[in-house]
């Protein structure tokens, strides 16, 4: 059986390598247990945390849960609800009744139409990925200004970094207002200067977000960025 | 698949008409993350042969009548260039493309973990650039890197593998010749890691004990496949995180 790269730092798995004995150690997602071993499902890399071993995967399908904050577009309108989609495999839902506004029965086109760009939560997602979403609760809205960027999901957490350190940094340097959902899409709204360089330090992250030098790349990014009130 | 009598397709010296071992693969080279448009991709070359996969989704199936409620299905689409031989293939779908089609989407469906996307559907689209022979082989190798660079879950990779008789001799790896005039061709899809197998035809006869040695054939070139592939799946993503 192939071996993933065990006693190194970095551990680059791929689906069906094993990763090293279960004893005892919790399997977390992108792995599971055979034959009391751990066996990777996914292409990523390896993690282990209080003794649970997981795959971070380098690509994957955003799956909502409950909780997540994300960016949906609106695709398509009913009488009392609205189709949106979440970057996802299924469209989520969103009725009138979870909308921010008192909406009447009909005139649910009236708030929101096609292609218009929300700030919402994921209130539910049952088991057949049935996804309602609702947009009440502080800073969820419509977006009306701005700018919207996709990156792979698993880099969502790499661009807000710990504790959100490089989110505020990024917002920090070019002096816009910046939105990361957790559907790997990302929200920009500033002047045009400090647009055009958040849009670059975000397509970094979403190119090189899983390599040892995104950090250093970012740095030299910085030196790039426009200086403040410049615009 | 009877054989032709007088054609020879082992030399004097043992070996084949373009000079391996009875035991010896044609050169294979994997690239994965070939198409920038696709959720994930693959390119494969297999001596003559050149296949591309790429994977969509997982999406929401449609029509909603394939929708699996505790499953995903896998929608395979092979198809044969119309310049992947000399003789032009007329283009489109045909009984022999629904074929591979259908068996290597049956044999993804048991490698995919594909409880993870109830109601969803995962599209493979295999493109054979260039024929030698063996293409069914080369297109699931293809869809199984594919499949892996779009982070979809697996138990393992796939790797498609095929042994043969020709001349009574049982060959690893036909070529077009052995193909055609051969006697017998066993194309299998294989788990490296747990030795499973996840699809096998044969046409022709074998001998149990010829049956045997060919699969024998198959694992140990399955498990070099499965090198080259973890290999390619590596190379993209070098560089690592922190």
């Amino acid at each position: 059986m192939s071996q993933g790269q065990i006693g190194a730092e970095l551990r680059l798995v791929t689906p069906g390598m094993a990763i090293g004995p279960l004893s005892g150690k919790r399997v977390g997602s992108g792995a599971l247990a055979q034959n009391e071993e751990i066996i990777a499902t996914r292409l990523g890399w390896v993690r282990e945390l209080n003794d649970t071993v997981s795959v971070d995967p380098i690509n994957s399908t955003y799956m909502p849960r409950s909780g997540d904050l994300i960016i949906a577009i609106v695709a398509e309108v009913r009488n009392n609800l609205w189709f949106m989609n979440v970057n996802g495999p299924f469209q989520g839902l969103l009725p009138m009744s979870l909308a921010p506004w008192k909406v009447e029965f009909g005139a649910a086109r009236q708030h929101m139409g096609i292609g218009d760009v929300v700030m919402a939560r994921v209130q539910e997602v049952d088991e057949c990925h049935n996804v309602v979403l609702t947009m009440k609760g502080v800073g969820l809205r419509r977006l009306n200004e701005g700018s919207i960027l996709s990156v792979p999901v698993n880099h969502v957490d790499r661009i807000r970094g710990n504790n959100n350190e490089t989110l505020h940094r990024l917002r920090e340097i070019c002096d816009c207002r910046i939105m990361v959902g957790d559907n790997g899409r990302v929200w920009i709204d500033g002047n045009a200067e400090g647009t055009s360089w958040a849009r670059s330090a975000i397509e970094l992250a979403s190119k090189s977000g899983h390599k040892l030098s995104f950090e250093a790349e970012l740095s030299a990014l910085e030196n790039d960025a426009p200086k403040r009130g410049d615009a | 698949m009877g054989g032709y009598g007088d054609v020879k397709l082992l030399r004097e010296d043992g070996l084949r008409l373009d000079g391996r071992k009875i035991d010896e693969m044609r050169p294979i080279e994997i690239e994965a993350g070939t198409l920038p448009g696709a959720d994930g991709s693959a390119w494969v070359k297999h001596g003559l042969n050149v296949a591309v996969a790429a994977v969509y989704g997982p999406m929401e199936a449609h029509p909603r009548k394939i929708q699996r409620q505790d499953r995903c299905v896998i929608d395979v689409r092979y198809n044969m260039a119309p310049f992947s031989t000399s003789d032009r293939i007329r283009p489109g779908y045909n009984r022999r493309s629904r074929e591979i089609s259908k068996v290597t989407a049956e044999a993804l469906e048991s490698v995919v973990i594909c409880e993870r996307y109830p109601r969803s559907k995962i599209r493979v689209e295999i493109e054979i650039l260039s024929a030698e022979a063996g293409t069914r082989c080369v297109g699931i190798t293809a869809a199984a890197v594919a499949l892996a660079d779009a982070g979809i879950p697996m138990r393992d990779l796939l790797v498609g593998v095929a042994s043969g008789k020709v001349e009574d001799t049982v060959v690893l790896d036909l070529d077009k010749a052995e193909d055609n005039y051969g006697q017998a061709d066993l194309p299998v899809g294989i788990l490296p890691n747990t030795g499973e197998i996840a699809f096998l035809q044969m046409d022709g006869d074998l001998s149990p004990d010829e049956f045997n040695l060919a699969m024998e054939y198959n694992f140990k070139a399955a498990a070099e496949i499965h090198d080259i592939m973890v290999d390619a799946l590596k190379r993209r993503y070098e560089g690592g995180e922190n």
